[in-house]
């Protein structure tokens, strides 16, 4: 672990004018075990540095020595609130590198799920922002609705948060019998749930003064750090990988992308509200197209992409979260790396918390919608 | 008749000991603090019951239910389980700073209501003729152990949490104080008892001649105690838990019910200058149909109910909204209340002039005859309503006049929408059915 260096200009509390506050790793609002050492004037962030790594596995390394349908229950423990999305990305890599023929009815499933999920970790998100800005109420009411999703997954996969919702070549099974009825429930009742929040939270005057002008990065230097996701959306830059270079059956889907114009927290806020009713808007209509059929290509007896390497991304809940898998033919891949989108995110920290306050800092965190599970690797 | 029976044999038996004074002097007053400590230490219990129960009804869960009926015994449950836990104390702390940090909270808490008329008569411990400048000053008092404890702990969140809440209570003060001025024109005493009098002899109660006193007051008052959305103090998210990070068991929870008991004397003290007291209509015939006791009780009893009403609004905005952030604190507390609370003076000092005018045009002497309250006619008491009302509107056009410039006062015009935008679609990854 490397040493944090933030001195102090003098040694004692009473004559220094900064002070240095050790933020995590266990703090309530750092959403996991991220340690963020902050130099404070006053109340007032004069610099910061991030510590990261209290939750490394070692995952790509671990991945070098396993066959390819083995890793992708470690996919899911990288941002395990998006398991969904995270494990298409493994599956999808490695059937393209494959060349391999799903059937449009897994597709279309996927779409499904992974937006269902989106919807999920969008909902964690504005459970656990509000709850950081001091809204409880909205964190109770956001896993309501969260809950409603993770019965359906729990009845389509087996399990609530790490799914591995997926196998390469297709699903593990095909949608259960109420699966159309249950998703159905879910849509027509999501529209009314959103607004309720909105009620709460997106005309609050006190909600309103904590995030708007908090948190302020440009286009530009939203795009130089790489951000991607609804922070970089927040910013105004029309960039998502569902449209850019449509997986899965986003081809076939019709979606808007919503776009902030100012770049601060309000804006990546209502960026995201939006995304939840977008995503709406695509289980609806992938619920009217699904096809019917088998849910599984045909699969050789070991999974063994040719040699070469191959990037594949698809747009997780966070991100752009992507996959460099580099195969030397044999059934174990030779190097598997990852595009964690909360990684990368997170190095905007620095550049929106300076000159806020302590209390901006906890929110800026949360509007980064980080989890450590996918930073530490 | 109810309760005197008992009282006297009580008395007797303690004539064998004490003297007619002591017991008068000393002996009463102690057993009067006993029950009010108990009944307050039990309200402060059941609020935290209240709070969990309305909390869970906002947002669709059950609360406590599992520890006696509706969870009715957890309050108990939980004093044990904290009476039971180490009381850790940190190496590097301050010891006896630490020590006796949650002492003070308590105690500043728990002495203003010695001076809080709960009721007539005998529900009355303590008439103190400066009985609301003895609430102010020694709940004031309250910072102080908020100050130390954040400052004897050693941890910079427990610094950070106690420098918050002295900067915060201490420009809440002032807007509470000064709001409370307002009505004590109307009342023309500084006794609890004598406001609750003067609301009563005048049939009116004080909410309606000063709202924006009272809305002012419960603001300031919010924020007096570190309630939601002003509790920076102890923001949980953003500093731990503020001043209190280090303390635990009973230690941590002495200051949890210093917040409550807080919570309480300020409802206490909004009931009784601005509600009325323990009047309410009708009440008033059982002391006329000769049940004393039974009328006291019942005053009591609408009392309770009074302040059980703001403590509910209490828990209602703690659930609803979000946190202020510290400057904006301060803005509110400098740039809001306190011009706020100025304007409330000089309108109601208006007021008052206006209806003294009128009267003595009239030939009638009212407001100056303190005994038997303000004797308003109706006219009078017509305008005064009239000035109240207007003044809340006048207070909000001043006040949107002097902060027009303020980053936060146009905020709800900065509510933006989002564009949406159909990008064109790139070559897709892969071909459904391919």
């Amino acid at each position: 672990m490397h040493q944090v260096e933030i001195a102090t200009t003098q040694e004692t509390l009473l004559d220094s004018p900064e002070m240095v506050l050790n933020m995590g790793p266990q703090h309530p609002s750092t959403h996991g075990v991220l340690r963020v050492v902050l130099k404070l004037d006053g109340e007032t962030v004069i610099d910061l540095d991030c510590d990261i790594g209290y939750l490394h596995r070692g995952m790509e390394k671990i991945a070098e020595n396993r066959m390819y349908t083995m890793i992708a229950p470690y996919w899911d423990r990288l941002d395990y609130i998006a398991a969904v999305s995270n494990g298409l990305v493994w599956v999808e890599t490695v059937e393209q590198m494959m060349g391999l023929p799903v059937p449009p009815r897994a597709h279309y499933l996927r779409t499904i799920l992974t937006e269902l999920n989106r919807i999920a970790s969008h909902l964690l998100w504005l459970a656990t922002h509000a709850l950081d800005i001091g809204a409880v109420t909205v964190l109770l009411w956001a896993l309501r609705e969260r809950e409603e999703i993770l019965k359906i997954f729990e009845r389509q996969f087996g399990a609530r948060l790490t799914c591995h919702a997926w196998r390469v070549g297709g699903m593990p099974n095909d949608a259960y019998d109420d699966f159309n009825k249950d998703v159905r429930q879910f849509v027509n009742n999501f529209p009314k749930r959103l607004e309720e929040y909105e009620t709460v939270l997106s005309e609050n005057r006190i909600w309103l003064s904590r995030t708007v002008g908090i948190g302020v990065i440009s286009g530009e230097d939203a795009i130089a750090i790489g951000l991607s996701g609804p922070a970089l959306r927040g910013s105004g830059v029309a960039w998502d990988v569902r449209k850019s270079r449509p997986y899965a059956a986003y081809a076939d889907m019709d979606f808007d992308i919503p776009l902030g114009e100012n770049g601060d927290t309000y804006d990546r806020y209502l960026v995201r509200l939006e995304e939840m009713r977008q995503s709406r808007r695509i289980i609806d209509q992938a619920l009217e197209k699904l096809p019917d059929g088998p849910v599984n290509a045909k699969l050789p007896k070991i999974v063994k992409p040719p040699a070469g390497d191959y990037y594949h991304s698809i747009e997780g809940p966070k991100g752009e979260i992507g996959c460099y898998l580099v195969s030397d033919g044999t059934a174990q891949p030779w190097r598997v790396r990852v595009r964690p989108p909360s990684f990368i995110n997170l190095q905007a920290l620095k550049q929106m918390c300076v000159g806020h306050l302590v209390a901006d800092v906890v929110a800026i965190i949360g509007t980064l919608d980080i989890v450590l599970g996918e930073i530490d690797r | 008749m109810l309760l005197l029976g008992p009282i006297n044999v009580l008395n007797d038996l303690l004539l064998n000991v004490f003297s007619q004074e002591t017991i008068n002097f000393f002996i009463w007053p102690l057993i009067q603090i006993g029950l009010v400590v108990t009944l307050v230490a039990l309200w402060v219990a059941y609020a935290t019951y209240l709070e969990r129960k309305i909390s869970a009804f906002m947002q669709a869960r059950l609360g406590p239910m599992r520890v006696g009926p509706w969870g009715l015994l957890q309050p108990i449950a939980d004093g044990l389980k904290l009476l039971t836990k180490e009381d850790f104390i940190p190496e590097k702390a301050d010891r006896w700073i630490f020590f006796f940090a949650p002492y003070i909270a308590v105690a500043s808490a728990f002495i203003v209501f010695a001076v809080i008329p709960f009721g007539p008569d005998w529900a009355v411990i303590a008439d103190v003729n400066i009985g609301l400048l003895l609430v102010l000053a020694v709940s004031s008092i309250g910072v102080l152990a908020l100050i130390l404890a954040g400052w004897s702990s050693n941890s910079k969140y427990a610094l950070l949490g106690g420098l918050r809440s002295s900067a915060q209570m201490v420009s809440y003060e002032v807007a509470m104080g000064l709001s409370l001025i307002g009505a004590l024109m109307f009342a023309r005493t500084l006794s609890l008892s004598g406001i609750v009098a003067a609301q009563g002899s005048d049939s009116i109660w004080f909410l309606v001649y000063q709202p924006a006193g009272f809305l002012l007051f419960l603001i300031s008052g919010i924020a007096e105690n570190n309630r939601a959305p002003f509790d920076l103090p102890e923001a949980e998210s953003e500093l731990v838990a503020g001043f209190h990070t280090e303390y635990s068991g009973m230690r941590w929870s002495l200051f949890f019910m210093a917040e409550y008991a807080a919570m309480v004397v300020v409802a206490s003290v909004a009931t009784t200058v601005y509600l009325g007291g323990w009047y309410f209509p009708f009440v008033y015939r059982l002391e006329a149909a000769g049940y004393h006791n039974l009328y006291v009780l019942v005053s009591l009893l609408v009392f309770l109910v009074k302040t059980s009403i703001i403590l509910y609004i209490y828990f209602w905005l703690r659930w609803t909204l979000p946190r202020f952030r510290y400057d904006q604190l301060m803005d509110i507390g400098w740039k809001w209340l306190i011009p706020s609370a100025l304007i409330n003076i000089v309108l109601s000092g208006f007021a008052i002039f206006v209806v003294q005018a009128l009267d003595g045009w009239r030939g009638m002497r009212t407001i100056e005859s303190l005994e038997r309250g303000l004797n308003l006619t109706a006219t009078g008491k017509g305008i005064m309503i009239g000035f109240g009302v207007a003044g809340l509107f006048l207070t909000a056009i001043l006040l949107a006049r002097i902060n027009w410039r303020s980053r936060d006062f146009n905020l709800k015009t900065q509510r933006r929408n989002i564009k949406l935008v159909n990008l064109p679609q790139g070559k897709p990854a892969v071909q459904p059915g391919s």
